[in-house]
């Protein structure tokens, strides 16, 4: 069952990092020249590469309680983040991330600095894609791993996010147009939800603790979470006692 | 110098974020569960109240900010 967890986990949170990079490779394709943006994009892929084929190793080397502690407990700080993030938005106190939107600026910005070079790569595209390849990529990265690591199954994670690879660049390349039909908002929520359930489950267990109910206890862990997310995007709608002592400065 | 303080903000930002108060929270409940358990009484409650706690003081925090 954490299987399925897992690879689901792996799959969303790598879709919707792709879709931003994919925006960002498209604005540095449509303003500076797909040979850049393209090159851009291949270099970061292969630098990801490179930093997973240095730790990868090295993380499932640990054992494994020192392993779940550890990632337990960074997957639950970068599930909380995802979390107050998604609950902001869905609450309406922060604003939806917008691919047509970050497309626009990105453009915007990639067509400020000057025409592109009319032959060789120009350094402009090649930083932007890289950029945004590499920086969103290397969130993929740490979820697969640790993911992959804790559940003594990186290739299942990997597996995951290469889907989501497929996937992405399979219609982006379709579409040439920014993936703005994807729930990204929806996706976001979900794998914040994912990743503070299961950084719960593995930082108590790394801690020494015995959950009830053994893997069961995971689903528990899920409806815990996905409940009190959405007791708080409740609150924060009707302005709630949280809104209000903030008002009071309490 | 400059490059290893931006190289140390840029680890910093992506695994702790705008919000180190939650990561604090982390590492105080993971101890202190960790601390429980040693004396042998149940303590897999501790973590998803701490998580509810510490949603309800980061949001606080975002919202205030």
């Amino acid at each position: 069952m954490s299987s399925i967890f897992g690879f689901s986990s792996a799959f969303l949170a790598s879709a919707v990092e792709m879709v931003e990079a994919l925006t960002i490779v498209l604005a540095a394709g449509v303003a500076r020249g797909w040979r850049s943006a393209l090159a851009g994009a291949a270099a970061a892929a292969l630098a990801l590469a490179v930093v997973v084929a240095a730790l990868g190793p090295a993380i499932t080397s640990i054992p494994l309680n020192a392993l779940r502690l550890v990632v337990g407990g960074l997957l639950l700080t970068f599930g909380l983040q995802w979390l107050r993030k998604a609950i902001l938005r869905a609450s309406g106190h922060k604003s939806l991330h917008d691919e047509d939107a970050i497309f626009a600026r990105e453009l915007e910005h990639a067509r400020a600095d000057g025409a592109p070079v009319d032959h060789g790569i120009d350094a402009y595209g090649f930083v932007l894609a890289f950029k945004g390849v590499f920086l969103e990529g290397l969130e993929v990265a740490f979820i697969v791993l640790t993911f992959g690591s804790a559940q003594q199954s990186v290739p299942l994670a990997a597996l995951g996010a290469a889907a989501a690879f497929v996937l992405v660049v399979a219609v982006g390349v379709a579409l040439r147009a920014p993936l703005t039909r994807v729930p990204e908002n929806a996706i976001k929520f979900a794998v914040g939800i994912m990743l503070t359930t299961f950084g719960t489950f593995w930082s108590t267990e790394g801690a020494g603790a015995d959950w009830p109910g053994s893997d069961l206890a995971l689903l528990a862990l899920l409806a815990f979470v996905g409940g009190i997310s959405a007791v708080f995007v409740v609150a924060l709608r009707r302005g709630g006692a949280l809104t209000r002592n903030v008002a009071a400065g309490g | 110098m400059r490059r290893l303080k931006a190289f140390g903000f840029f680890w910093w930002d992506f695994v702790v974020g705008d919000d180190w108060i939650a990561a604090v929270c982390v590492v105080a409940a993971i101890a202190a569960t960790a601390a429980i358990a040693s004396t042998n009484v149940p303590s897999w409650w501790l973590m998803p109240v701490a998580v509810s706690g510490t949603l309800y003081l980061t949001l606080r925090r975002a919202l205030h900010s």
